[in-house]
């Protein structure tokens, strides 16, 4: 019944305004729907990197109220920055090693729970819990845990280990950043790469292993090209979520000790909200999103390459 | 399977599921510990008397039950806009044809490519020119338009580019138009797309750091994680029973909706969120 009247007022109507034909009234609805989101992106996106350009050319200092044209002045203190390279090393080193943890950590969690093995949705929801756990929270339970007298010394030291003060050493305070943040998140990525491997056909693993192929050699062979998209897609994700991460940072080690975890982001936070550089802040948001796109197209090329199957 | 390998497996398992599950373990148990004891060796499993102040200090020292509303209502409403926003504009870009749309969607994705922090310094300034920090419009109102919701955009016009058009076909053949179409029929058929992304939104906006430390100043206006970074002694020390106590309080109630529906939730984020 409602579909009779509808019908007849789109008749109704078409009748009355012939202005309104199909493609005209397609295009409006069209505008419309997109509408939203196109302005969001002119206000919060488009035009904050338009500004964030321009400020970058400027001298600006908030404490003292300063907003000088200084044209490159701030790119060539970004050249001569003795801190950067420091914090560009160090920003590498998180990248690579979350990356290579992540993927690694996850790919083994999910062929684990790929089994024919009762209770794997318990210990699937187990390896992802952390994921819904606030981030913050998550962070101070770990600087709980990670202090000189705290939960994981304590626990070693049950077994005659002593262990070291996990946030002041250089070393072990960016490899317990590293650690925190995978564990967090790498139940995202297991569910992923779960999904992957319920795709792959079982047939193929069992023709395989008719023509005397190991379980190592199945995996390399067969697994792992099948689900190259899934690798390329968590990797993207994980790459240039690692650009971003802040909280940690700030609660676990504000950076130290020295600028030993001081990535990217927080130094950019640094310079820009603790010490009111915004001019050479937003150089550094220029950097940052180049290294981002950078990364980003890099990946897209690469999927050409070394992915075999496109679903 | 043999006996063994199996044995292996659930061994493997469960040694690998410690350090996933003992810091909320920790986290809570810790709470209830008299000061003294939470640094104490060895380490207990369990306090050995169990001690609810530091669950009374969190709402002495800090309005949290209404930091907690913030964060709880800001999440809900970035949440459901980010749902109407995107589910809108994926619709259009995959079924909708118009002059200029090709441009508009890569005009759209750039935003995909920029990290909150890098545009933080002008929204500042944009929020502040207009009156607006110290209050939660910028973390309502960035979130459903900008960047972040152009994930969720592009996760529904994947969604719709694989979904059969047929029945939208059909109903408006029966003469529905664009808009009854929309939200009649493709809507309830991209409920499990909507569910991811509702999830992907929830929790970002639970989980914004730096945002709320930088757009707001008053603790009344505070969302939790920002909360929670500021139960510190006089010297700057964190207070550790209350932290933790605190960060109990944040953390526990999502954990158990996770637990009760996490079958819908992990399931419906492998299978339609991230396909694209």
């Amino acid at each position: 019944m409602t579909l009779t009247r509808t019908r007849e007022t789109a008749a109704h109507r078409a009748v009355v305004s012939p202005y309104w034909t199909h493609r005209r009234r397609d295009n409006l609805v069209g505008y419309l729907f997109i509408g939203p989101q196109l302005i969001g992106s002119a206000l919060f996106v488009l035009l904050p990197l338009g500004l964030v350009l321009w400020y970058s050319l400027h001298e600006w200092n908030v404490l003292a109220g300063t907003f000088e044209f200084t044209g490159g002045d701030n790119y060539a203190k970004l050249l001569n920055d003795s801190n950067l390279g420091e914090v560009l090393g160090g920003t590498a080193m998180f990248s690579i090693g979350l990356v290579v943890f992540n993927l690694s950590l996850a790919l083994l969690l999910a062929v684990l729970l790929n089994q024919r093995l009762r209770g794997t949705t318990f210990f699937r929801t187990l390896f992802f819990s952390p994921v819904v756990v606030s981030l913050v929270a998550w962070t101070i339970v770990w600087r709980f845990l990670l202090q000189a007298d705290g939960g994981i010394n304590g626990l070693l030291g049950t077994i005659g280990v002593e262990g070291p003060n996990w946030l002041r050493g250089d070393a072990t305070a960016m490899v317990s950043v590293i650690v925190v943040q995978v564990l967090k998140n790498v139940g995202l990525n297991m569910v992923l790469f779960l999904a992957a491997l319920q795709g792959v056909p079982r047939q193929l693993h069992e023709a395989a292993q008719l023509d005397g192929a190991g379980a190592w050699r199945r995996f390399t062979r067969i697994t792992v090209p099948l689900i190259s998209p899934t690798i390329l897609l968590t990797s993207i994700i994980t790459v240039v979520g690692s650009l971003q991460v802040f909280a940690q940072i700030a609660v676990l080690t504000q950076g130290g000790p020295g600028v030993s975890t001081t990535v990217l982001v927080y130094y950019l936070y640094q310079q820009a909200f603790q010490f009111h550089h915004f001019g050479y802040g937003a150089t550094l948001s220029i950097l940052l999103f180049a290294i981002v796109a950078a990364l980003t197209l890099l990946q897209w090329r690469m999927r050409r390459k070394w992915v075999l199957y496109e679903s | 399977m043999s006996h063994k390998l199996k044995i292996t497996l659930y061994g493997l398992l469960c040694v690998l599921c410690v350090p996933f599950v003992f810091p909320t373990w920790w986290m809570v148990t810790s709470s209830f510990k008299p000061v003294g004891e939470i640094f104490a060796f060895p380490p207990s499993p369990l306090p050995s008397s169990w001690d609810a102040s530091a669950y009374r200090q969190v709402f002495e020292l800090q309005p949290f039950a209404t930091q907690y509303f913030n964060s709880l209502y800001i999440a809900l409403l970035v949440t459901a806009g980010t749902m109407v926003v995107s589910a809108m504009a994926g619709y259009a870009f995959a079924r909708i044809r118009f002059p200029g749309q090709n441009v508009f969607f890569i005009v759209v994705l750039v935003g995909l490519l920029i990290p909150s922090e890098v545009t933080i310094v002008p929204l500042f300034q944009m929020f502040h020119g207009l009156g607006l920090t110290d209050t939660h419009w910028p973390l309502i109102v960035v979130p459903i338009l900008g960047a972040p919701s152009v994930m969720a955009t592009f996760i529904m016009r994947q969604f719709f580019v694989s979904l059969p058009g047929e029945l939208e076909e059909a109903a408006r053949v029966d003469g529905l138009g664009r808009f009854g179409t929309f939200v009649r029929v493709a809507i309830p058929l991209a409920r499990p797309a909507l569910g991811a992304v509702a999830i992907f939104t929830f929790l970002h906006s639970w989980n914004l750091y730096l945002e709320p430390i930088v757009f707001l100043s008053s603790p009344e206006k505070f969302t939790l994680p920002q909360a929670l970074t500021q139960f510190v002694d006089t010297y700057g020390g964190p207070m550790w029973n209350i932290q933790l106590a605190a960060a109990s309080l944040t953390a526990l109630p999502i954990l158990v909706v996770f637990v009760l529906a996490q079958r819908q939730f992990i399931e419906g984020l492998a299978h339609t969120g991230l396909k694209g």
